[in-house]
């Protein structure tokens, strides 16, 4: 009889998640076939059968992700036992170990461990594990689909692949004691055991986005104001410039007029371009505007870094790169951090305006809606009010009010607002 | 802001110090025209002459026990023993009269004395020459104990000892005089003794560090971070007193915690952090805590194979976070 | 009948004066022996006496500007405390551990002396480290004045030392005059030479027979003076006292004593010391000489002695009822003090 076992694929990866079974307990195998697909953080491949025999039982099954070294299988002679029996799907040989910490979130949540997949050495549940649990237990609708979550075509680039996990976000300085460093997630109920319905494991990308949600709700008091803009002028500018910097093969996209727009705010806003310490608020002199993207399996924010040193064509080529290569997987960990605001496109899926939560610790978070035409009055030269059809959309700022007030949101919406409206 | 090595922060704060305050003096072996055998006082002989840049004779016991005279007597000595391996006959001086003199008094006499030692492996000095002490120092209440890893730290740690009422020793990394480089801000800073600082923030593992040991935590943090590994770097910088919160928020952060030090493992400085991290954060651990240190040899072993595996560096570093991070 | 020279410096001291030295060093074995008694009845726990060193501790502090110069004293130097200004009462607050103890409030054994408002640098117990913190406050004494920094009319100019001759085997010792010779500090190190270190005899601890023959080796002057005579000690120490302000430098003096009573309440010197070697040596009692040189000199009568001894017996008394009565300090005062608060003052200039 003989196991198959996680192989470790590359020098750093300790780990991998089952993509697919090619075989059904009972099949018979020919040692090198292609037993199972394995996927992990560098590399996605078949992992060939050790030996002849038949598939006699699966340990690990699809969408799993285990240590390296873990059993997955057992081939072995037809009708052979596959014995010792394990008794979790995760495990190694022994039962993994509860830690402190996971051990008291689940007295202190009245959590039954067993509900989680741990992706820990040896299966063992993580506290990451549980954290990511109870957020997902904790909100409904989940997290995953908060409006400017939801993946979708528009102006703003969409990657069509899951996107390389973007380094986290650091949390504010800590040289004092954060007021509970790991996130607090609030109790939630265990589900009933006979409670109809399908477990989701969490993916990396998934626990990351969820543990930066709470983080981020938990550590910056949100307001959220709204503008709205009228997009003539830049449709028009768009319009005229189109073709010309297609010659230069770039494509004008929309987004640029708003990393633009947002960094003349930013200019008139410092405050918003900055980031909570204990010591006082540290404003950054750099304006590196990060853009939140949906990928099918969350969202991951590209930065454009020194925004404030480029112009249309220069954003506009920024934009397009980073969307290019957010595509094919080829973000280097450097281009999703350092960021010193963030705007999201929620609008490409029809919303019209959001309350964004922060990319902590930024400061400010700007929601893009929907351009829709609207019927607006305007006031001619001489005075007469007319209703005019125009293309408009509803602009929301969230921002961190230990930082930064109404005025300070305000006169960066007001700023924003006139830079669209007025573009040459 | 001026980029200078971690020396010159160190030279630059006590240049200011000796410019402002005429009770500042520095006293020590070869610390006269020599400017010191690594150059830490170069040009402050030129500058303030040998009333105050002073060759002391080779005998460090007398070198701290005058230096806590003058202080008891009003004035401000830094005190430079020229490699902590020498640091003992002076041991007694620094351990029994400078740490309990303000204790033993009932708070009557205070000593303001500041003992500067370069200290640390890695440099080619043997058994004689590369040792880390700070361990025995860092266990003695009465002494508060720093080691800068940053110019900025070491101009400002050095500022801060000498307004401290109380007797501090500098453990600076030799390996890093001129190595490690940084901004350092003109004119008076002071670092807080007392106050670790984030030298990386992160959420994965916290490392615990301090000296060289925290310059190559970063450099290791930066090396697992393209693996997707977010190490939190905490630069202790402070021994005595230890900033236990910082420690504390970091592991309740990542439950996660490897300390690195280039001293022998066994009752080295990491010890007392793990015990902390034992004591106060138990239940935040998502993970044994880890130490990475020297092998209980005596001291560092002179050829250079022997060294290097001897000493810590970089990629052991990443290795143990890697470790840590998987578990 | 003793003649009053007038080339020693003690021929100018007033009557009242040596009646105070006499009194310092009366006060202080009466004080002592009452210390030897509480602890055999078992009132306190540890005690070293000063009785046979008094004309050697009390004559020198005398020689100095008492108060005001800087004194690192070691354990045995009760009288020399008594000579500083301190009464039975201050004293028996460190036997008995008292909170309101000037030393160290109750921290540190009995005869680890330390007062700050007079000059007095808190003792320790390692032998011999104290000779080199005394260098270190005459270095700082000279920094001063070669930076022209402010110091006031009152300001030390001097520090004096004292240890044991057993203790001057140490390194510390050593190094300490090696840098008062180096750079002739305004230091005064004076060996209170009792032959004994605790039961180990001079001869085991130098080959020589002065100690203060070591100073040729420091480039500093050294001086040998009968410590029984609390007059010669305090022509010497003057003499040594004059060459400190005047910048030239510093002295060890081996002040020879006898130890009359065991190391301390601890020790048993039956097994290393004949009792006739102490009874001769108590024949050379310096409270008695003092006594004759001052009834010789025409300054004493049997009469003020009698009534000077009575008013000290009634001061330890006193100061034994008092602090005997005395509550002790808080269990939780042990945490205090591990660390000044603050910040050194800013210079002024
Ligand atoms: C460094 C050190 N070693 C040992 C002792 C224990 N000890 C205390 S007093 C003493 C003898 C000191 O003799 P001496 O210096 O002649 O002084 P005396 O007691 O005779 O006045 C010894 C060995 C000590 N206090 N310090
Ligand atoms: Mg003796």
């Amino acid at each position: 009889m003989n196991d198959v076992l996680m192989p470790q694929l590359g020098e750093s990866v300790v780990e991998g998640t089952i993509s697919r079974w090619l075989k059904r307990v009972g099949d018979p195998v020919r040692a090198f076939e292609p037993l199972l697909e394995v996927s992990t953080d560098k590399v996605d491949t078949e992992i060939p059968a050790p030996t002849d025999g038949v598939l006699l039982e699966i340990l690990v099954e699809a969408g799993q992700t285990v240590a390296k070294g873990t059993r997955l299988a057992v081939i072995g002679a037809a009708g052979e036992s596959s014995a010792p029996k394990h008794e979790s799907a995760v495990s190694d040989a022994t039962a993994p170990h509860i830690t402190p910490v996971v051990a008291r979130m689940a007295a202190e949540y009245q959590i039954d461990l067993a509900q989680i997949v741990g992706t820990g050495r040896g299966g063992r549940v993580t506290k990451k594990d549980v954290e990511a649990y109870l957020a997902q237990k904790q909100s409904a609708p989940p997290l995953s689909a908060a409006p400017w979550d939801i993946p979708g075509s528009g102006d703003l680039f969409s990657a069509k692949e899951s996107a390389p996990m973007p380094t986290p976000p650091a949390a504010p300085n800590m040289t004092a004691p954060p007021p509970a460093a790991a996130p607090r997630l609030h109790p939630v109920e265990p589900i009933p055991p006979q409670t109809a319905g399908e477990l989701i494991p969490h993916s990396p990308i998934r626990r990351q986005i969820a543990e930066h949600m709470v983080m981020s709700a938990l550590t910056s008091p949100h307001v959220t104001t709204v503008f709205e803009v009228d997009m003539s002028a830049v449709m028009a500018h768009r319009e005229a410039h189109k073709a010309e910097f297609a010659t230069q093969g770039v494509n004008l996209t929309l987004t640029a007029y708003f990393v633009l727009a947002a960094v003349a705010g930013l200019r008139a806003a410092p405050m918003l371009n900055a980031r909570w310490t204990d010591e006082g608020v540290f404003v950054h002199r750099v304006y590196h505007i990060g853009i939140a993207v949906a990928v099918p399996d969350g969202l991951i924010v590209p930065v454009i870094k020194n925004a404030g040193d480029l112009s249309l064509l220069g954003a506009a080529r920024a934009v397009n790169d980073l969307a290019a290569r957010a595509r094919e997987k080829q973000l280097k960990p450097d281009e999703v951090r350092d960021g010193t605001f963030t705007i999201t496109n929620h609008g490409v899926a029809g919303s019209l305006f959001a309350t964004p939560l922060i990319h902590q610790p930024q400061v400010g978070i700007l929601g893009v809606g929907v351009i829709e035409k609207r019927v607006k009055v305007v006031t001619d030269s001489l005075g007469g009010d007319t209703l005019a059809i125009r293309p408009c959309c509803y602009l929301s700022l969230s921002f961190d009010h230990r930082v930064a007030d109404g005025a300070a949101g305000d006169g960066f919406l007001l700023t924003v607002k006139r830079a669209l409206e007025s573009w040459t | 802001m001026a980029v200078m090595t971690l020396i010159e922060g160190l030279r630059q704060g006590m240049d200011e110090a000796l410019a402002a305050d005429p009770r500042v003096f520095i006293i020590g072996e070869d610390v006269g025209a020599r400017g010191g055998v690594f150059r830490a006082t170069q040009g402050l002989f030129d500058k303030y002459g040998g009333d105050r840049v002073i060759d002391s004779p080779l005998a460090e016991s007398s070198i701290v026990g005058v230096g806590i005279g003058a202080a008891l007597a009003g004035l401000l000595p830094i005190c430079e023993i020229q490699f902590a391996d020498f640091i003992y006959p002076a041991f007694n001086q620094i351990v029994n009269e400078a740490a309990r003199m303000y204790y033993r008094s009932a708070g009557d006499w205070h000593v303001p004395l500041v003992i500067r030692v370069p200290y640390g492996g890695g440099v080619g000095g043997g058994l004689y020459h590369s040792q880390s002490v700070e361990s025995l120092f860092a266990h003695q209440p009465g002494l508060k104990v720093v080691v800068p890893s940053t110019p900025a730290d070491a101009k400002g740690l050095i500022k801060a000892a000498l307004y401290d009422p109380n007797p501090v020793i500098i453990f600076e990394p030799k390996k890093g005089y001129r190595g490690i480089k940084g901004e350092v801000p003109e004119g008076e800073i002071v670092t807080s003794i007392g106050a670790a600082r984030v030298a990386r923030m992160g959420g994965d593992v916290s490392v615990f560090a301090y000296g060289m040991m925290a310059y190559y935590a970063e450099q290791a943090a930066e090396m697992v971070a393209v693996e997707g590994i977010d190490a939190e770097i905490i630069d202790l910088r402070t021994l005595a007193p230890v900033d236990r919160e910082s420690i504390l928020a970091s592991v309740r952060k990542t439950g996660k915690a490897l300390i690195v030090y280039e001293d022998n493992l066994t009752l080295g400085y990491g010890a007392e952090v793990a015990a902390l991290i034992a004591d106060d954060g138990f239940e935040f651990l998502d993970a044994p805590v880890r130490r990475l240190a020297a092998p209980d040899v005596p001291a560092t072993p002179f050829s250079h194979p022997m060294q290097d595996f001897f000493m810590i560096n970089p990629d052991k570093i990443a290795a143990a976070i890697r470790e840590l991070a998987a578990y | 009948m003793t003649q009053k020279t007038l080339d020693k410096p003690s021929a100018y001291l007033s009557e009242a004066t040596l009646h105070a030295i006499l009194r310092a060093m009366l006060l202080s074995r009466r004080f002592d022996e009452r210390a030897w008694l509480l602890h055999r009845q078992g009132k306190i726990v540890f005690h070293a006496s000063a009785m046979g060193h008094e004309a050697a501790q009390v004559g020198a502090v005398f020689a100095i500007h008492r108060g005001v110069d800087y004194v690192c004293p070691y354990y045995r130097d009760l009288a020399m405390m008594i000579a500083l200004g301190w009464g039975a009462r201050a004293l028996m607050l460190d036997v008995y551990a008292k909170p309101g103890g000037i030393s160290s409030a109750g921290r540190q054994m009995p005869n680890h002396f330390s007062d700050r408002r007079l000059g007095v640098v808190s003792t320790s117990a390692p032998v011999a480290v104290q000779v080199v913190h005394a260098a270190g406050m005459a270095f700082a004494i000279k920094y001063k004045a070669r930076l022209g920094l402010p110091t006031p009319d009152d300001a030390p100019r001097l520090a004096l030392t004292t240890l044991g001759e057993g203790s001057t085997s140490q390194g510390d010792f050593h190094e300490a005059l090696n840098w008062a010779g180096v750079h002739t500090l305004p230091l005064i190190c004076l060996v209170e030479n009792n032959g004994y270190a605790i039961s180990v005899k001079l001869q085991a601890q130098m080959a020589i027979r002065d100690v203060s023959e070591r100073a040729a080796g420091y480039g500093i002057h050294g001086a040998v003076v009968d410590g029984m005579d609390a007059l010669a000690v305090y022509d010497t120490v003057y003499e040594a006292a004059q060459r400190a302000y005047n910048g030239d430098g510093a002295t060890l003096i081996d002040a020879k004593v006898y130890r009359f009573t065991p190391h301390s309440s601890d020790d048993d010197d039956r097994s290393y010391r004949s009792r006739e070697e102490v009874e001769a040596a108590r024949a050379n009692d310096p409270i008695l000489r003092l006594r004759q040189t001052l009834i010789d000199l025409g300054a004493l009568t049997a009469a003020d002695f009698e009534e000077m001894d009575a008013e000290v017996r009634s001061e330890v008394d006193a100061a034994q009822a008092e602090v005997e009565a005395m509550p002790d300090p808080a269990p939780e005062d042990a945490l205090a003090d591990v660390f000044a608060p603050g910040r050194v003052d800013a210079w002024q200039s």
